[in-house]
């Protein structure tokens, strides 16, 4: 026997219903792949990372990190790109804060962002961390600071670099610097990794006592086409990386479609490490 | 002139005295100390990216260079002898090949009493960690 009435009427209305709203699924179906993978396209909803290029940007005239705090926070425990980069520069890892060696670094919400900060902020904002390492000012005052010339602005990218070899440990730029982004080192790092049985990486050399050091965006490591250690390491996606010069660079794109604060952009010191909060 | 017994005399003890390091080894028969014995390098196949002739008096000169080259101009690879590019690094391309710092680098600086800070910040392949434990050079393919 063939179908009955109220069998051919099921089927029929699921059958018209599939024809109307197919293609519309579809292309729902297609914007989301669309967007997982170009990422950020028009940055609807919260930003989950766009996909990195094999490579950094070559010859970037303005290096910049935008810092998507919002994802960084639903992980207060990850340490992985302070991890990878301690590990990577060979930065010891003292006991007693009095000679605390960091170039990248977890803080207080209130601590990072004085200026954003208030009595009533959001509660989740409020218990929150921010991630510091060093902005690479437009403006850098550590380099006015310095009187041997071993920190400066690179003119081809914006990196604020340091030379170890011609720095001879005045703190200038240390008193200088208002985000607190360099370390001093008051004991000799070779003789502790020695003491801990800790053994160096091979591919970036050491520091000796009495220089200061920093984050550089690892420019050791762009130069090989690589990302800085951090953004590699990062699990979620957090930090972009990219040249601020390039309209189509997705750190340009996010900055467009984000709103990013910076830390204490009163100074006049124009950081260009941007926070999506 | 009765004085003059003395002078000469004096005169004689000064003169033995003064060349007594040369007297003392002439008669002990001492040899001075000879050049260090360096030794050969591992891979002393390989061609050097300068001559012995100009490594011997220079190289500390060519370091420097390297280093503000690399440092300060970013300036990072040279062709080597053989065509292929090359890091200029003390750490990763010299020791590749002169791996035997103690007998090679060290005799030599230690005969000079010369004492360069290179290594107090820089590193041997004996105190590095072992190439597998070394963060994935290679950046990371993604989709």
């Amino acid at each position: 026997m063939g179908i009955d009435r109220r069998k051919f009427v099921k089927v029929a209305s699921l059958a018209s219903l599939g024809l109307v709203a197919g293609p519309p699924v579809k292309a729902l179906a297609n914007e989301v792949v669309k967007e997982a993978e170009h990422g950020c396209e028009g940055c609807q909803g919260d930003y989950l990372g766009a996909p990195r290029a094999v490579h950094p940007p070559k010859e970037a005239k303005r290096l910049a990190m935008v810092v998507d705090l919002k994802t960084c926070r639903e992980h207060p425990d990850c340490t992985a790109c302070i991890d990878a980069c301690h590990l990577v520069h060979n930065v010891p890892d003292y006991p007693h804060p009095k000679d605390e060696i960091k170039w990248i670094w977890k803080e207080h919400f209130e601590h990072a962002f004085p200026e954003a900060n208030h009595q009533f902020i959001e509660e989740h904002v409020k218990h929150s961390s921010g991630l510091l390492f060093c902005n690479h000012c437009d403006n850098p005052p550590c380099v006015k600071a310095c009187p041997t010339g071993a920190t400066w602005k690179r003119e081809e990218d914006g990196v604020v670099m340091m030379d170890w070899h011609r720095c001879i440990g005045c703190r200038y730029c240390i008193a200088a610097c208002p985000y607190g982004s360099r370390s001093f080192n008051f004991r000799e790092p070779k003789k502790y990794f020695a003491e801990q049985g800790k053994k160096p990486q091979p591919d970036f050399p050491m520091r000796m006592r009495g220089v200061v050091e920093k984050c550089t965006f690892c420019d050791e490591r762009l130069a090989r086409g690589l990302w800085p250690s951090c953004v590699e390491a990062c699990p979620y996606n957090c930090l972009t990386f990219g040249d601020l010069d390039n309209p189509d660079d997705p750190v340009r794109e996010l900055l467009h479609h984000k709103f990013t604060i910076r830390r204490k952009p009163g100074l006049g010191t124009q950081p260009e490490v941007y926070y999506i909060v | 002139m009765s004085d003059r017994g003395k002078i000469v005399i004096g005169l004689i003890i000064f003169v033995l005295i003064f060349t007594l390091p040369m007297t003392y080894n002439m008669v002990a028969k001492n040899k001075a100390v000879g050049a260090p014995e360096l030794e050969i390098p591992p891979e002393a196949g390989k061609e050097c990216v300068r001559s012995t002739e100009y490594m011997r008096p220079f190289h500390m000169d060519l370091l420097n260079e390297w280093r503000d080259e690399v440092v300060r101009h970013n300036d990072r690879y040279i062709e080597g002898p053989d065509g292929a590019m090359i890091e200029k690094s003390l750490s990763n391309t010299c020791l590749d090949c002169h791996s035997n710092k103690e007998n090679f680098c060290d005799r030599c600086h230690n005969y000079l009493a010369v004492y360069p800070y290179c290594w107090d910040c820089h590193t041997t392949p004996e105190e590095t960690a072992q190439p597998e434990l070394v963060v994935a050079q290679q950046p990371k393919e993604e989709n």
